[in-house]
């Protein structure tokens, strides 16, 4: 299927910029860090949806937003969205890079390989890559946001709230991100319910409205009454609404509309600082590669209002866990946990390190059917 | 595995629901590549009804104002498509792609002001008495107008391409061109109005996303439906009945496959995903397709 991309710059001057610097760029060899006293420092994105989403990919551009506010005139950004993962990811970085960019975040696990194999081409320009953990050359870095914290607390609630003690998890892609984040609320819903039972569901999508909507509907069908997604869209919560009785969770982005029921709470992403910070290192030449990992405390990952549908003894707990992540009592990989098939993982007491965390491919015990291979 | 948990009277009725976007675009391309047209733009026409639909449901807050809006949307753009390739005489597959991509780009830009609006309320017809019949009812009787809007659409092509002396004219049209045109039939008339029927009906369908389905604007939201109509249509070998037959097989396999996966079938999640997409392919290979309209896809002149 083919795609659209219209690649948007703020600034007017687009065409000549482009040919200017990707002349200047070829053709002296210098590099973007020396205009950096002239020109605005250009930052790039890359997203794997449209701008209007209204879940991951608009939290990312609103970080893009807060880059601009925050640096004014000195920094000027550009993106492209809906680029497929794949060849064409790899064309539009290119693209950036040649345009003169200084810095391009590149916002989806599947654009990593793209990313680290034009990043080895532009050794001058710094990639910054989401979700992922390949750092082949100096000049990448990645970041990701725990989730699973946000995750915990959906399964915390979903577990108090649901009567049918079904509840349908509407997952994305079979990768470790996903996965934590099935584990992550399966844990929590059983410390609190544990006649608890998780059904799943791969789209094989990240956005799809219809595709959404539709697993919505068959869990929904099938005795769901709580629904968690990890898809952009906000699809399934108007499914929830038109079935009545189905709570949801604001995915990636706070989803207000449609609260205060079904939507009880949301994660949200806050890339603002991390955006804010990476441009200012680079901006100051001090920017190295790393990899980033926040959480509830830095506020990376928010927890969106619970609203008044939620019990208040219910809000209590889970206000009581967010401040206990928020403060480092706790870790919502605390064992003693055992995966699925019984063999032990961690200990009493112990936690999980974030090396096994980045890598789970496995579903902790009490989970039922195959992680898709 | 549950499959007890698959309750089989609602895999049937969203089966209906499920369908009907892709049976609304298939039967207006049907007519289209009829009349001897191929338009690619299907998914693009598609998008900008499920736009223009929505805006006009939006700011009317009647859906059925919406669902008119969408099939005129539909039309008009279509309408770029007739004007290029018949007049024009512009290759049918390049401006079939470009109508895609401009549709797509367009109702992006419409849509704007319109993402995270909820959609005005379209109840589901619960039809007295024929809803009530156990089983039959709940499948059949009790969905949203649009759904049997799709079905009368399709039996009223099938009657038109049928019994109707303008269906034989659009068929001939379709089958031989010059022929038609040595008889004396308007052949650039007959195809400027098959194509507007053709945008109409996928404008319907992608207001059936963004009305009834999502029931919300987002960018990008047909996600590929107008593909999937355009492979129906050579699926049914051109036939209104087969077409209805093709767009409920694949809504069926799509809504089965989620079906199993949330029993938790032990079958892997790659092959249900694929499923309707191999049903479609065996299916298309098992039936053979049948002969394409004589003159699919060549431009016409008068003076050749």
């Amino acid at each position: 299927m083919p795609h659209v991309e219209a690649i948007k710059t703020t600034k007017g001057k687009h065409m000549t910029m482009k040919k200017l610097l990707a002349g200047a760029t070829l053709a002296l060899g210098i590099t973007t860090g020396a205009y950096a006293q002239d020109d605005p420092t250009k930052v790039g994105f890359v997203y794997v949806g449209p701008v209007g989403d209204g879940g991951w990919t608009y939290e990312h551009d609103q970080g893009r937003l807060a880059v601009e506010e925050h640096f004014g005139d000195a920094v000027e950004t550009v993106f492209v969205e809906s680029v497929p993962e794949g060849a064409d990811a790899e064309r539009v970085m290119t693209q950036m890079a040649l345009q003169g960019a200084d810095l391009i975040f590149t916002t989806s696990f599947g654009y990593m390989d793209a990313t680290n194999a034009v990043a080895a081409q532009f050794p001058d320009v710094k990639f910054e890559h989401a979700t992922g953990y390949r750092r082949d050359t100096p000049n990448v870095s990645t970041y990701s946001a725990r989730f699973y914290e946000g995750r915990a607390v959906q399964g915390h609630i979903a577990g108090h709230m649901t009567e049918s003690n079904i509840v349908g998890y509407i997952a994305s892609f079979p990768i470790p991100e996903v996965i934590r984040g099935i584990n992550a609320a399966y844990l929590h819903a059983k410390e609190v319910n544990p006649d608890i039972e998780f059904r799943i569901v791969w789209v094989y999508t990240w956005f799809d409205p219809a595709k959404e909507a539709e697993a919505a509907t068959v869990l929904i069908e099938q005795g769901a009454d709580v629904v968690l997604q990890h898809t952009d869209s906000t699809a399934p919560q108007a499914a929830a609404q038109q079935a009545g009785g189905v709570v949801t969770f604001g995915q990636a982005s706070d989803m207000a509309e449609f609260g205060p029921f079904p939507r009880v709470s949301s994660i949200i992403d806050d890339w603002a600082p991390y955006y804010i910070a990476r441009t200012q290192a680079v901006i100051d030449g001090t920017w190295e590669s790393m990899d980033t990992w926040d959480g509830i405390a830095p506020g990376m990952v928010k927890i969106g209002e619970i609203t008044d549908a939620v019990p208040a003894e219910v809000k209590a707990s889970a206000e009581a866990m967010i401040e206990a992540m928020r403060s480092g009592e706790y870790h919502p990989f605390t064992g003693p946990i055992n995966r699925q098939d019984g063999s032990a993982w961690l200990a009493d007491g112990e936690v999980a390190d974030d090396g096994t965390l980045a890598g789970m491919n496995f579903y902790v015990e009490g989970l039922t059917g195959d992680i898709p291979q | 595995m549950d499959l007890s948990a698959i309750n089989p009277i609602l895999l049937l009725a969203s089966l209906m629901v499920a369908a009907t976007p892709i049976l609304l675009a298939a039967i207006g391309e049907l007519v289209v590549e009829r009349a001897g047209v191929l338009n690619l733009g299907v998914e693009g026409m598609m998008i900008t009804g499920a736009v223009c639909g929505f805006i006009v449901a939006v700011n009317t807050g009647s859906p059925w104002v919406g669902f008119l809006g969408a099939a005129v949307g539909g039309a008009l753009l279509s309408l770029v498509f007739g004007f290029l390739t018949q007049f024009l005489l512009s290759n049918q597959v390049a401006t079939g792609l470009a109508l895609t991509l401009f549709g797509l780009g367009l109702s992006a830009l419409m849509g704007q002001g319109y993402i995270g609006i909820k959609a005005p309320d379209f109840p589901d017809w619960d039809i007295p008495l024929l809803g009530d019949i156990p089983i039959i009812g709940p499948i059949i009787f009790q969905h949203d107008p649009m759904v049997y809007v799709g079905l009368l659409i399709v039996g009223g092509v099938w009657a038109f391409l049928r019994y109707s002396r303008a269906g034989l004219i659009l068929r001939a049209v379709g089958e031989n061109h010059e022929a038609a045109h040595a008889l004396g039939y308007h052949v650039i008339r007959v195809r400027m109005l098959a194509i507007m029927f053709g945008g109409a009906c996928a404008g319907l369908g992608g207001a059936y996303l963004s009305l009834v389905r999502v029931p919300q604007w987002t960018e990008g939201m047909t996600a590929g439906a107008g593909w999937i109509a355009l492979a129906i249509v050579v699926f049914a070998s051109w036939r209104p009945g087969r077409l209805l037959i093709g767009a409920y097989l694949f809504g069926g396999v799509t809504v089965l496959q989620l079906n199993l996966q949330a029993a938790g079938a032990a079958i892997s999640v790659e092959y249900l995903s694929m499923a309707p997409y191999l049903a479609t392919i065996a299916v298309l290979v098992i039936m053979r397709a049948g002969r394409a309209p004589g003159s699919l896809g060549q431009p016409f002149h008068a003076s050749r």
